[in-house]
């Protein structure tokens, strides 16, 4: 090949006077980036593979290291910027589909900083969550339509099945497959610590995680792979995945290198072939087949489990919920287009979708007037960052959030959003023993633990702050919430008002 | 400046009832005298009364209080109750001019039926079908606002000190079984008198001191079962989640404190098993119906009263009996102004609701 | 007695282990000092394929290099065997005693051996602290 058109992105700068010659960069990179070379007694590095994971940077001894973005540069143009140069050499080169890993980076709105929150004062005492208590449990199922009373008048239990939260979040579906093993465990065993939920993603569910059941969601996706009557009677739910926030309209990929071993057991398919799910459902080509889906799993489980529908935030999201919430569905998860993924087209994942909290604000407003709200209950993703996006995610009607991004960079995932090579070097994203070896389970699911037990007393020193001693009064209580910067048609979408009225 | 309604005012208040559970007539100018002691817990800018049992001759008919802002509204108002009413009688409510209540509204009394004819056509019964009247008429009508519509009780209120209230609205005529009432202190001038207390619909009124947390999320749900939430107040919301809850629902009064005042987890992890499970199932089923925040309110329905604090017990209440009468108020004092000597005087928990109804109903 | 213990499953082969021992048992302040040297350190990287693990003393119950000891610059105290520097005549006979080949030379040619931290300014074994994977414990089996 004549010429290299793509400079490479980092440059690495080591500080010499600190360097020890430790080689541990150099053990430690999949990438293969950092070398000792013996006759010069000095340690190089080759920049040109260097994903800017910080697997190097972080475990120098000495901090003698430092990944910086390069100042190589085009001439300034604000239409033609250098990331878009550089992705048409790619493909004048390579001739196919750009992929990328995790979620939409680009500048768009983030609406979850254009809300502020309430706090009460005088006319209604605050409540101080370290005297008084301060409940976050959540339920998450459709309300009966009616009471039933037995013949001594003592109230009948005839909710349908449920899931119990302790606190309103849950790991995101993240498919064995996309992330290892170990990353796996990690998120089984937090969840059962925390008495939530983690999903098994459309990987299918590994036998040894059966015994955490009763803390799993399953998911059943288009390429349905690992789904047989066992695997859906281990979990406490069922997830329909029809589509996922990063890659709406499209499948689930994961290249034939990565399905070995135990991948390809759990997934159901041979060995080197790629999993790549078709885009709809064959099954499911109109809302009356969803609800045959629903209730065929529903049959082949007894009516025992709530039944989830997992759907991308997209343009007539509202009408759709409205469907859903009539199909015999229990639960609505809805993916935002910040989503995280192991790999989607570039052009998709950029480019398809709608912010979850216009979704979710319509959707909650939306099925209110239809008088079916209580039907269902809304489950948001994509992307969750922090507690304060959780409770403005509650303010706006939600009744839990699902978290992907945030748990594998509790994990110690760096974003380094290079996922699809196989090579994480942080043994989340990979299949490689070596690789996988790097997340121990026992350190993941305290620092997992860590993340939520830590969100779950934000959660209750804001709501507490509002004046507020149970999550449920939260729920679609808009008045909390005030937009700010925000035009009449966000603020009116959002059903809130601007900071100041 | 928005009228209520299209603003949200909270305020901070005084509240107070006498109930008979026998046959003892309890008086309005006794209603006064309690309310008034509470003076200072009020700005003047809003007091009301709720009777019960004070239309004996028209017992059986519905008592519809209306507000009229002109003459055309009225006659349009009773256009619309011609249609769907038998209007057995109707009358201005007597009041007496008095230099502190201005502004005044028309106030009409209306003693009606349901036409028999309509209600059949309706296929609904007879309770749900005079709400959706009310409805109707305080939303699609302007300068027209029904603020009282149960049968043999009625709400008084106005803009003012509830004791110059009671004045002007010569509450000394009157005596029931039931009686509460209700000082405001809003943080806005809201100069509309439908904002005021008690908030009725049917035979429920509740009075309520305090300010919700959780307004916009009971709001936002009880809308979906076709109640519409004019007033933008917690006494409104308050009243339409206890006519859901006791009318359509019928829940009991018991298991609708537990909903609305529902246990703390750590409360319900140590009770009995099936009690347990009843509060979890109530929480769960109702969850959106619970209120967190202040308040003490009174609600009044046909022949009882029910009183409840929030969990917390974030605002006072006491309660005092005397034979076979009752006394709630937000202070003793009010109490002992007008039954000094009492059997028991005491302040419910927070949660724990104080049921009262009449012996021989 | 808690001693160090190498769970192999999570051992990485990073070898970060022997720079902070080196790191502990030398008189540094700042891990830089240790460029342009050679490192001895008292827990050591065994590697073959993609097995690793990291050997120390194990502070026998019955010590060999102990008994071996010439001087009795080899003692156990409270569990934990130390090499008392003064009495050590580096005629290596504990090295060519221990079956875990645990001890080595030290940079003025005595002996040197793993001392759970006690004989340096770490409350506890620094190695344990550092090991990016918990690979590495200190706990009682």
């Amino acid at each position: 090949m004549a010429i290299n058109y793509t400079y490479f992105n980092y440059e690495i700068i080591r500080n010499y006077d600190r360097c020890i010659n430790c080689r541990v960069c150099e053990r430690q990179c999949s990438n293969e980036v950092h070398r000792f070379d013996e006759e010069h007694n000095i340690m190089v590095s080759d920049e040109t593979k260097c994903v800017n994971c910080q697997r190097c940077v972080t475990l120098c001894p000495t901090r003698a290291l430092k990944i910086v973005k390069t100042n190589n540069e085009f001439r300034e143009n604000a239409n033609w910027s250098g990331k878009a140069i550089y992705k048409i050499y790619r493909q004048a080169t390579s001739g196919g589909v750009l992929l990328s890993s995790m979620g939409n980076p680009e500048p768009y709105p983030i609406y979850f900083d254009k809300m502020l929150l309430n706090a009460s004062q005088v006319t209604n005492p605050s409540i101080d969550p370290l005297r008084e208590p301060m409940e976050t449990k959540v339920f998450l199922g459709a309300k009966p339509t009616e009471i039933k009373r037995d013949k001594d008048g003592k109230l009948i239990n005839n909710l349908s099945p449920h899931l119990k939260l302790e606190v309103p979040m849950m790991f995101s579906a993240m498919s064995y497959g996309s992330i290892s093993y170990n990353a796996h465990k990690s998120l089984a065993m937090a969840a059962k610590s925390l008495g939530i939920y983690y999903n098994t993603g459309e990987g299918g569910l590994h036998e040894d995680f059966y015994k955490y059941g009763a803390n799993t969601i399953v998911q059943v996706a288009s390429g349905r792979f690992g789904v047989h009557k066992q695997f859906l009677d281990s979990g406490a739910a069922i997830e329909i995945k029809i589509g996922q926030g990063a890659k709406p309209g499209i499948g689930g990929h994961l290249p034939g290198t990565k399905i070995m071993g135990d991948v390809s057991k759990t997934r159901m398919i041979p060995e080197g072939s790629d999993a790549i799910s078709p885009a709809p459902h064959h099954d499911i080509y109109s809302i009356e087949d969803l609800r045959q889906l629903v209730y065929s799993l529903k049959t082949a489980t007894n009516f025992k489990k709530p039944v989830i529908i997992k759907i991308a935030a997209v343009h007539n999201i509202s009408a759709i919920c409205s469907g859903i919430a009539r199909s015999g569905a229990d639960i609505i998860a809805i993916d935002g287009f910040r989503g995280g993924t192991g790999a989607a087209p570039t052009r998709i994942r950029d480019n398809v979708g709608i912010p979850i909290e216009l979704a979710l604000a319509s959707v909650d407003q939306r099925l209110r007037d239809e008088g079916i709200r209580d039907n269902v209950s809304l489950v948001v993703a994509g992307s969750i960052r922090n507690s304060a996006d959780v409770v403005k995610a509650i303010a706006l009607g939600a009744d839990a959030v699902y978290i992907g991004t945030a748990a594998l960079l509790a994990l110690g995932c760096h974003l380094c959003r290079d996922c699809q090579s196989g090579k994480c070097n942080w043994g989340i994203a990979t299949q490689d023993p070596e690789l996988v070896k790097r997340l121990n389970p026992e350190i993941g699911y305290k620092r997992l633990i860590n993340l939520i037990n830590a969100w779950q007393h934000e959660i209750k020193e804001m709501i507490g702050g509002m004046g507020i001693n149970s999550i449920e009064s939260l729920r679609g209580n808009r008045l909390m919430l005030r937009g700010i910067g925000l035009t009449q048609k966000e603020l009116d979408i959002l059903g809130i008002k601007h900071a100041g009225e | 400046m928005q009228r209520e309604g299209e603003i949200r005012i909270p305020s901070g208040c005084a509240i107070s009832a006498i109930f008979s559970k026998g046959n003892k007539k309890v008086q309005g100018a006794d209603m006064i005298k309690s309310i008034a002691v509470m003076h200072e817990r009020s700005n003047g800018l809003g007091g009301g009364f709720a009777g019960y049992g004070i239309y004996p001759d028209y017992a059986d008919c519905y008592a519809f209080h209306i507000f009229y802002d002109d003459k055309i509204s009225k006659k349009t108002c009773e256009e619309f109750l011609e249609e769907h009413f038998d209007i057995i009688n109707l009358s201005k409510i007597p009041t007496t001019n008095i230099p502190e209540i201005t502004n005044k509204p028309l106030i009409w009394r209306y003693f009606v039926k349901p036409l028999s004819i309509k209600l059949t056509d309706s296929q609904l019964d007879e309770k749900e079908f005079v709400s959706r009247c009310v409805f109707r008429i305080n939303t699609r009508l302007t300068g027209t606002y029904i603020f009282s519509s149960g049968k043999n009780m009625g709400v008084f209120k106005a803009v003012g000190y509830p004791e110059d209230v009671g004045r002007f609205y010569r509450l000394d005529d009157y005596e029931g079984y039931s009686f509460t009432a209700h000082g405001r202190y809003p943080t806005n001038t809201p100069g509309w008198w439908g904002g005021a207390h008690p908030f009725a619909l049917l035979d429920y009124s509740v009075v309520h001191n305090g300010e919700i947390s959780s307004y916009d999320a009971n709001r936002r749900a009880i809308e979906m079962y076709g109640y519409k939430c004019t007033l933008q107040t917690d006494t409104e919301v308050i009243t339409y989640i206890f006519d859901y809850l006791h009318r359509k629902k019928h829940l009991t009064l018991d298991e609708i404190a537990k909903v609305i005042a529902a246990p703390f987890w750590q409360t319900i992890e140590k009770m009995e098993p099936n009690e347990a499970r009843t509060c979890e199932y109530l929480r769960n089923a109702f969850s959106s119906q619970l209120i967190t925040g202040p308040f003490s309110i009174i609600v009044g329905f046909e022949n009882g009263l029910m009183a409840l604090n929030d969990r917390l017990k974030l605002r006072s209440m006491v309660v005092g009996e005397k034979d076979d009468m009752v006394y709630i108020a937000s202070e003793e004092a009010a109490i002992r102004v007008i039954q000094k000597d009492l059997d028991k005087i005491w302040s419910p928990r927070g949660g724990e609701p104080v049921i009262l109804l009449r012996e021989d109903k | 007695m808690k001693r160090v213990y190498v769970n192999e499953e999570w051992c990485l082969g990073c070898h970060l282990c022997e720079y902070y021992c080196t790191f502990a048992n030398s008189n540094m302040t700042n891990m830089a000092e240790l460029r342009n040297m050679i490192i001895r350190p008292n827990i050591r990287v065994e590697e073959n394929n993609k097995i690793s693990f990291a050997v120390s003393c194990r502070h026998c119950t019955d010590p060999l290099c102990v008994k071996s000891c010439l001087t009795n610059a080899l003692s156990k105290k409270d569990g934990v065997i130390s090499i008392d520097k003064d009495k050590c005549i580096g005629c290596f006979t504990c090295i060519v005693s221990c079956p875990y080949g645990a001890i080595s030379v030290s940079a003025n040619d005595i002996a040197q051996k793993c001392e759970l931290c006690t004989n340096n300014s770490n409350t506890s074994p620094l190695c344990v602290q550092k090991c990016p994977n918990g690979a590495i414990v200190y706990e009682e089996r």
